[in-house]
């Protein structure tokens, strides 16, 4: 058979690789199957096998080193064409560095088929071992042989939910397995077992491969030949915008502060201190006043600090981070923690504190209440922001209440006593 | 109170995803890490596709797999999986694939504080491509640059055929503030043009302002051969040729030259002034409020907020010169754009006030700056 996807002439390999018989082997599967030309994506690794893409007629791209198999998969994904046939062209050297990329991908079913070029070792890079060197298999950095066995990769694949795994001996025509291959639908592949003519031969004189393999327990055979269904991109077509009319705060109500208030509310993780200062927020919003909120907590979540600085302003607010606060609200020993050079630094500010927590020395004024004996710990927070509010009267408590009712949260509380400060 | 507007509670993520769609951006594809994190729950919601990647290495590959096809890609990270990164970057980069990546800065070295912010990871970019070669990289200062610098990178990475990365920061991304919706400018999603001659189609011929003509790999007319290898034209593999070198140059030089269609900034220059700060990112807003208290004293201080940071503009510099001290704030150790824009042994006019582990507070750059007005 003449060749049609491979430019006529030699190709760029050593004299002996079967990577040769590899690109062979493609050109005449894909001629049984009668794809066209442009219909094929060759995606090649790093490695001796990967300077064939110039003797290809399709469409090629070479990428970096193990990740041919990730660039396929988002070849593969992305494309609109289901026509296109996405072909990796990968060594064991590729396959070993990603290794994850390949079980990702067949766990994925992505429509891609995988050639692997196992000849044993990393060729292009002086003939190291890969994860794929066979036990007692000769290379340049082992020379009295590998002390352990490769990978199975074939199983591998398998296991991982390939829908069509083969391993072949690269020393005859399996153009009937690659054809297999190309027409399964999902993740397929192929291993070619081949000896590298520059390192492998020479170190192994006379080895042969099919006792290599026997050795090795690798079996020649089709793992997997099974139908699917292959991995489809969900793509949305009525996606709603993030930013639209619903989620408009309209101002009801009216503030009176002339000046901005820094406040910042610190208590624990799990306590509602992000979503207390949100409803806060929102309320001040209603009242016409500009707003930001930072947060501020450890990586764990749940447990620790959490603390939030709240800016109301009837300006612009520039600057949103911590600085002198006018307000502090202490709800637990951890605020406390979390906020004690705060306190004392302040010599201008009100202090809210529960009554739990022993204040340090401070100029600031100091408020001390009951938070946590009168509300259960998670609405502590917002149940001191809502005592703040109508201690100071920096807008009205029914801008809070309108937001507590429009938010998520309204049916789990019990706003009677959340707004009882007796 | 004015009733015509239409004030929201947001966080500048949401602003941001939100843009980014507009502008045309159409795949999402992430691992998520904090304070990226927000950037990824909303792309999950709006994006027309979104992708969840098992590590920040695949992201990119398959960012790289979507863009070769003609979509337009866009991820969100921190440090520790821009690392990881910045391979496949290069990759991107060698084979001139649009995508954006959006890195916000956190508090490192290595894992560092996840939940503090920081501006670390300048230097970084500067020399990320390997050769030393330009990659266009923009910053927000405020809601607004959210809105439209997120669309004009959008454009810019299609336009041109190349990665661009916005630097941001956690406390842009995750602080919550009001804003009216008013007042951003409606986007239009950018006109893509793709290669569409019957003549050979031939993958790295510069064209227009250095930028090489785009066909998508999965095309039925043109053979299309992408590669992270030096190249000639055709996208074969060559050592060193004098057209795959001169390809090679070309990359650099396509970002040089056309990032000064996009150079973005805010001058609030005052007569008379001999001092001038510079800021971006997040010191932005707290030096804002220091030339406002500054300049209540009685003293002359101007202020530049660059927001196209790399390459550097060649108007920052004709803005620059004409002053005699120039102040530098940033969130980082070492005055990473002060290095940037001045090298490392600048002269002794070039001041840097910096922070680490904190946002730089208004108070500490008026008290420090109030010496060199």
């Amino acid at each position: 058979m003449s060749r049609k996807f491979l430019e006529d002439g030699e190709l760029p390999y050593c004299k002996g690789c079967g990577h040769s018989l590899v690109a062979n082997n493609i050109d005449i599967a894909l001629q049984k199957n009668n794809y066209s030309i442009l219909d094929i994506i060759i995606v090649t690794d790093i490695g001796c096998h990967g300077i064939i893409d110039k003797s290809f007629k399709t469409h090629t791209i070479h990428g970096l080193h193990g990740r041919s198999v990730a660039l396929a998969s988002g070849i593969s994904a992305g494309t609109s064409n289901p026509k296109k046939k996405v072909i990796v062209l990968v060594g064991d050297g590729g396959a070993t560095i990603g290794m994850q990329h390949i079980i990702d991908a067949a766990h994925n079913n992505f429509n891609i088929t995988v050639i692997v070029h196992n000849n044993m070792l990393y060729g292009m890079t002086g003939g190291q071992p890969s994860e794929f060197t066979p036990y007692g298999f000769k290379t340049t950095t082992t020379p009295e042989g590998t002390n352990r066995n490769g990978y199975d990769l074939c199983k591998l694949a398998a296991i991982a939910g390939a829908s069509f795994v083969s391993r072949v001996i690269g020393n005859v025509d399996f153009s009937d397995v690659l054809s297999k291959a190309f027409a399964a639908k999902g993740f397929s592949l192929v291993e070619v077992m081949e000896i590298c003519p520059s390192y492998g031969v020479k170190a192994n004189p006379g080895m042969k491969l099919k006792n290599i393999l026997d050795a090795a327990g690798l079996e020649v055979k089709t793992f997997v030949n099974k139908e699917t269904r292959s991995f489809e991109t969900n793509i949305r077509t009525n996606v709603k915008r993030l930013l639209n009319d619903n989620e408009n705060i309209p101002v009801k109500y009216k503030s009176n502060i002339d000046k901005p208030v820094n406040i910042l509310i610190s208590g624990s993780a799990g306590e509602g201190v992000q979503s207390a200062a949100e409803i806060f927020a929102k309320a001040a919003v209603s009242s016409g006043l500009n707003v930001s909120k930072k947060g501020n907590y450890p990586v764990t979540v749940g447990v620790g600090f959490s603390s939030s600085d709240i800016i109301i302003s009837p300006e612009e607010i520039l600057f949103t981070g911590t600085k002198d606060p006018d307000i502090i609200i202490i709800t637990s020993k951890e605020g406390l923690d979390y906020s004690s050079a705060i306190i004392k630094n302040s010599d201008k500010g009100i202090i809210f504190y529960d009554s739990s927590v022993s204040m340090p020395e401070t100029k600031a004024t100091l408020i001390k209440y009951d938070f946590r004996k009168r509300v259960p710990a998670k609405n502590v927070s917002l149940y001191a922001l809502l005592y703040y509010v109508d201690y100071s009267k920096v807008f009205p408590l029914d801008a809070v209440i309108e937001t507590l009712k429009n938010d998520k949260l309204s049916s789990k509380l019990e706003l009677n006593k959340l707004l009882d400060f007796s | 109170m004015n009733n015509e507007k239409k004030i929201i509670f947001t966080d500048n993520s949401k602003i941001v995803i939100e843009a980014l769609t507009e502008a045309g951006a159409d795949v999402f594809i992430g691992y998520p890490i904090t304070p990226a994190n927000l950037l990824y729950h909303y792309a999950s919601q709006r994006f027309p596709v979104f992708m969840a990647a098992p590590d920040e290495i695949t992201t990119l590959q398959w960012m790289a797999g979507f863009s070769s096809v003609g979509k337009i890609p866009v991820t969100a990270t921190s440090f520790p999986g821009f690392a990881l990164m910045v391979e496949s970057i290069n990759m991107a980069y060698m084979m001139e694939l649009p995508m954006v990546i959006i890195l916000v800065q956190r508090l490192g070295p290595a894992t560092g504080t996840a939940t503090t912010g920081a501006q670390g990871d300048l230097l970084l970019l500067n020399g990320m491509i390997s050769g030393g070669m330009s990659i266009a990289t923009f910053n927000y200062s405020d809601e607004f640059d959210c809105w439209n610098i997120s669309a004009k990178a959008v454009e810019f990475a299609v336009k041109h055929r190349t990665p661009v990365v916005i630097l941001t920061s956690k406390e842009e991304m995750m602080t919550k503030k009001s804003l009216d919706l008013n007042l951003l400018p409606f986007i239009s999603k950018y006109k893509r043009e793709f290669y569409n001659s019957a003549e050979t189609y031939i993958p790295y011929k510069p064209e227009k302002n250095l930028v090489p003509a785009f066909l998508p790999i999965d095309n039925e007319q043109h053979q299309v051969r992408i590669t992270a290898s030096t190249h000639n034209m055709r996208g074969i593999i060559q050592n060193s040729t004098l057209e795959a070198m001169n390809n090679s140059k070309r990359l650099h030089f396509k970002n040089l030259r056309n990032i000064e269609d996009y150079v973005y900034y805010d001058l609030d220059d005052i007569p008379d002034a001999k001092t001038i700060i510079v800021s971006y990112g997040i010191t932005s807003d707290a030096v804002k409020e220091a030339v406002i208290n500054l300049r209540k004293e009685g003293k002359k201080i101007s202020h530049l907020i660059a927001k196209t940071l790399l390459p550097i503009p060649k108007k920052y510099y004709e803005i620059l010169d004409k002053f005699e001290t120039i102040i530098i704030a940033e969130e980082n150790l070492t005055g990473q754009y002060k290095q940037v824009l001045y090298g490392s042994n600048p002269q002794t006019n070039i001041i840097s006030i910096t922070d680490f582990g904190k946002m730089i507070n208004p108070a500490a750059i008026t008290k420090q700056a109030s010496n060199y007005v």
